[in-house]
Parts: structure tokens; C-alpha cells; sequence
């Protein structure tokens, strides 16, 4: 039973992460590879922050979202210069430095030998220390951030978002500074993200760098590639799919540990049938 | 309000799509603009919508707004719109958002904090059923018919509610009963005093709905006058059998 519970409070985070992510890939057609940098920035400040300077979860929870809203900002100024391919290799860059940051900035992250000891949040005095609990937690989070997602997809400013996937000039030329937009999703997906890389903190209590670095960027992309872009159920229904997929493995007889390294070769093969049939993923409406 | 150009020059590699071009398109009028194929109209469209910049010249708007740049984004507020040639629409959209997203706030604040208005609803309905869209409103942009792109992007342009119109071959490929939706279209912007500029092949049509015609060849301007008049002319004649 714990472990179906495990199981659901990772499909809960990354279906946040998915859903954030969406919004950027999705909706706006900015092929962003650098999530898992804003998942671990969240991750890392929370981590921090309740370690080292004793802080409750909320307000380290608050300040993660807000500094990771504030680079990405920073992030998303540089990569409003690149288009195409070249803002995927963009962001890819800036997933490998904030991963060497968290590698090598050591006085304040411990580098590889990461961060342990992160208490579970307490909240009025309930302890969320239990893994039930801590499952009511991560489901009230992601629905609402679910929900925000669902607002800003059917708002005016998500209809722009769409058009300017679908042509970031002539939208310009209905009189749209597309950037100010471009801009402001991805620094919201980037602080969504936070919020899940926070729960993931307190949740296994330990983190270090290897939990945020590209693959982790890749995963998510799958995940919502998979589930189909521009689509929030489909970013929730790509993360249920991934997670249990190597448990499928297992249950259909594979060694636990062929399963986890099948892991990683069915996601590929996964993605490359589905690009040949079914691009728009499982309930998509837009393809790469 | 009227739109004025001097010394408008455009060169790709060498080719001058536009060569020191200088012209005037006045409110309550329609300009046609024809030439052969590569002649510049497209380019004078592209330049003067910000879509590509321009090497050398001036743009005027009205009396006091001389501009040596536009950019894009800056167009739609100087009162400027236009089709495109080749239509580009919002293809992953519903002909409705296609409408609506030019209707709605441009603050992003405020787009965050709305949908759509009551009366940006009414005025889209207004809009798609003028050009009998309507009924097609939830379908997907990308399974209209080529008519139907050309007309959203017709009633697109409208939406915006501009002073200056530039119409890049609204009629190509359509049928009679669309044609007679897209020159009611121009007409009506010209009783209400707008600057419609058509750039079009059809010799009919431009005869039959331009007050001015200019005449492109090779990025320059051959000839500009009155329609009956510039179309007989000899060189006119020359331009487009020499194609
Ligand atoms: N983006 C571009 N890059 C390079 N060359 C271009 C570009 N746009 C236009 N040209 C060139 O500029 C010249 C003018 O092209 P333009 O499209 O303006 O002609 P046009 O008069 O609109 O022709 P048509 O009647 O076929 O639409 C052509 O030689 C064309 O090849
Ligand atoms: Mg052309």
C-alpha cells in the first residue's frame, strides 16, 4: 500500500511538473529544455532554507517560487533571442550550467554528496510526515496548479500564447509585443515547477544534483509529448503513464533491475512510435 | 489617414525589390497596386507592415508621424493592418480564436484576467457572419477550404479596426460569390473614409474598384494614375506581356 502511495506522489509531482511545462512547450511552442533547472532551483532553496536556516516549509516554499520566477526571467531574456532549434539548444545550456551550479557550488549546495535531513512540512500543527498525508498535500497542490493552468490556457493571454506558436510575426503585426508574453509563461512554468521540486525536497528528505539534470528535462518533455502538447489532461495522463510504466515492466515479469534500465529504452522506443503514429501524442491538439 | 513613403528602398542580395520608391495612398480611396510577378508589391506590403525593415526611406503617416523604422509590433498602433498572399493564419486555432485574438485586450494583465467580453463575441459574430464564417466558427483553422482562409483573413484584418488597409491579392483563387464578399468588403472601407490599398492581378477588378492604380516593375514605379487611363498606356501593356 505505502508503495501505491509513493507511487501517486510522484505521478502527482511530475504531472505539475508536465502541466508547467506544457504551458511553455505546449501552448506557446517554446521548445524549452531546461525544466528540471527550475524543479531543482525549487528543490535546492526549500532544501536550503530548512536545513540551514531552519525556515517552515511555506515561506521557503514562497521565496522558491519567487527566485525561480526571478532567473528564469533572467533565462528566458537571453533565450527570447534564439527561435527554432536553436532556443531548444538554448535552454539545454542552461540546464547543464544550473546543474554544475548545484554540482560545484559546494559551500551552499554540498555538491555531489547533496542535501539530507529535509523535515516534512508541518502545518497548524499537522504533521505531514506521514505519506498519506503527504500525498493530501501533493494532489491539493498540483490540482491547483492544474486549475491555474486550465485559467491561462482558456484567458485571453493564453489565446495569444497560441498564436504566437502558430506565427509569433503575424501576431505581431495584430499589435502583440510577443516577448512580454513569451516571457511571462515561461518564468510562470519555471515557478510551477518550483513548487514541485519543493515537494520533492521534504518528500524523500535527501536531494543532490543528479535528481534535476537534463535527462530529468528530457523526462518531462516526454512526459508531456506522450500525454500531447498544449493539452493539461494529457500532461497528467503522459506523467500517470511514465511513472507506472516500469512497474508495468515488472509486473510482466521482468527483474527489478532490467526493469529500471528498460526503463530509459522503452521511454525512447515509446517516443519514436509515437512521432510516427501519433504525433500529437495521446489527447494533443498541436504537434512539434 | 493617409500613408506617404519617400525614397522606400529594399534590397535582398544584391536584387532591389524596392528601388527608391516614392508614393502616396490617401484615406477614402482605394490604391491598386499591379506589376509582374517580382515586381515589389508584396515587399511594399512586407516594408510598410513591419515584416521585413527597409534599407532607406521614410514612412508618413497623416501630418505629423514620420517614421525612418517599423517594427512588427508597432504597426497595429500607427493604424495599420493587412492580409497576407500567401494566408497565415492561426492554423492550430478555432476560426472563433482566430477572430477573438485580435478583438481582445493587448495589455497582458488584462488578457490574463479575461476571456473574452460579451461584446467581443457580438463583434466577432458581426465579423464571421459578414463573411459567412460563422457557422464554421469552431471548426479548426487548418481544415478550412483556400477560400475560407483567404475570407478569416479578410475578417481578421477587420477586427482590427485600422485606418490603413493593405489587401495582398485578396481575390486570387476565389469564387464569384466570394469576390463579391471581398470587394463589398473594400468598398465599405472606403465610404467610411479608410486607406485601402489592393495589390491584385485581376485587371477587372482593379478597374473596377480602384480610384488610383500605381504600376510596379522591377521595384520601381513604371506609372501611377487613374485606372481606365494607366491600363491602356503602352508601357503598362509592355510590363505585363513581357512577363
Ligand atoms: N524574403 C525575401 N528574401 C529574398 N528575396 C525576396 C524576399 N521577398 C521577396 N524577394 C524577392 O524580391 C522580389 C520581389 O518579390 P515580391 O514578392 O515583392 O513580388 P510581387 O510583386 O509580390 O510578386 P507576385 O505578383 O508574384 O506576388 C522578387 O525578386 C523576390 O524573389
Ligand atoms: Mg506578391
Amino acid at each position: 500500500m505505502d508503495y501505491f502511495i509513493h507511487l501517486a506522489i510522484l505521478i502527482g509531482i511530475y504531472s505539475i511538473l508536465g502541466v508547467s511545462l506544457n504551458l511553455v512547450v505546449g501552448y506557446t511552442g517554446l521548445l524549452s529544455v531546461t525544466h528540471a533547472a527550475f524543479y531543482g532551483l525549487g528543490a535546492y532553496v526549500v532544501a536550503i532554507l530548512l536545513t540551514a536556516y531552519g525556515w517552515a516549509f511555506w515561506p521557503a516554499l514562497l521565496v522558491a517560487i519567487i527566485f525561480t520566477g526571478l532567473v528564469a526571467f533572467l533565462i528566458g531574456l537571453v533565450l527570447s533571442r534564439f527561435a527554432g532549434d536553436y532556443y531548444a539548444l538554448g535552454s539545454f545550456g542552461f540546464n547543464i550550467i544550473v546543474f554544475s551550479i548545484f554540482l560545484n557550488w559546494q559551500s551552499v549546495t554540498r555538491g555531489p554528496l547533496g542535501i539530507p535531513g529535509i523535515a516534512r512540512p508541518e502545518i497548524f500543527g499537522v504533521s505531514f510526515g506521514d505519506n498519506l498525508m503527504f500525498l493530501g498535500l501533493v494532489v491539493l497542490l498540483a490540482l491547483l496548479i492544474y486549475l491555474a493552468a486550465e485559467y491561462i490556457a482558456h484567458s485571453s493571454f493564453g489565446r495569444v500564447l497560441k498564436a504566437i506558436r502558430e506565427d509569433e510575426q503575424a501576431i505581431q503585426v495584430f499589435g502583440y509585443r510577443t516577448a512580454y508574453y513569451k516571457l511571462t509563461v515561461f518564468a510562470l512554468g519555471a515557478m510551477m515547477a518550483a513548487v514541485a521540486g519543493g515537494l520533492f525536497a521534504v518528500y524523500i528528505t535527501f536531494i543532490d544534483p543528479s535528481s534535476f539534470n537534463l535527462m530529468e528535462s528530457i523526462f518531462v518533455l516526454a512526459i508531456i509529448i506522450l500525454g500531447g502538447l498544449a493539452n493539461n489532461k494529457g500532461a497528467v495522463l503522459g506523467a500517470v503513464f511514465l511513472i507506472l510504466l516500469p512497474e508495468v515492466l515488472r509486473f510482466v515479469g521482468f527483474p527489478s533491475d532490467v526493469a529500471a534500465q528498460l526503463r530509459q529504452v522503452v521511454y525512447g522506443l515509446l517516443l519514436i512510435v509515437l512521432m510516427v503514429y501519433r504525433p500529437q501524442g495521446l489527447v494533443g491538439e498541436y504537434k512539434l | 489617414m493617409s500613408i506617404e513613403i519617400k525614397n522606400l528602398t529594399k534590397c535582398f542580395d544584391g536584387v532591389k525589390a524596392v528601388n527608391n520608391l516614392s508614393l502616396e495612398f490617401l484615406p477614402g480611396q482605394i490604391t491598386g497596386i499591379i506589376g509582374p510577378n517580382g515586381s515589389g508589391k508584396s515587399t511594399l506590403v512586407n516594408l510598410l507592415t513591419g515584416v521585413i525593415p527597409f534599407d532607406r526611406g521614410l514612412v508618413l503617416l497623416g501630418s505629423d508621424t514620420k517614421l525612418s523604422k517599423l517594427a512588427a509590433y508597432d504597426v497595429a498602433e500607427y493604424g495599420i493592418t493587412r492580409t497576407f498572399q500567401d494566408a497565415r493564419l492561426f492554423e492550430q486555432m478555432t476560426v472563433l480564436d482566430n477572430i477573438l485574438v485580435v478583438l481582445t485586450e493587448r495589455n497582458l494583465f488584462s488578457a490574463f484576467f479575461e476571456r473574452h467580453k460579451k461584446f467581443h463575441l457580438d463583434e466577432a459574430e458581426k465579423l464571421l457572419t459578414q463573411v459567412g464564417l460563422w457557422e464554421k466558427r469552431q471548426a479548426l483553422t487548418a481544415n478550412l477550404s483556400y477560400g475560407q482562409r483567404k475570407l478569416l483573413e479578410v475578417a481578421r484584418t477587420l477586427a482590427m479596426k485600422s485606418e490603413i488597409y493593405f489587401f495582398d491579392e485578396p481575390f486570387a483563387g476565389l469564387f464569384s460569390e466570394m469576390i463579391k464578399i471581398v470587394s463589398g468588403v473594400l468598398v465599405e472601407l472606403k465610404k467610411t473614409d479608410k486607406t485601402v490599398v489592393l495589390v491584385e492581378h485581376n485587371m477587372d477588378l482593379i478597374r473596377e474598384l480602384s480610384d488610383t492604380v500605381v504600376v510596379l516593375d522591377a521595384g520601381e514605379l513604371l506609372t501611377v494614375g487613374r485606372p481606365e487611363e494607366v491600363l491602356s498606356r503602352k508601357e503598362v501593356v509592355e510590363a505585363y506581356l513581357g512577363e
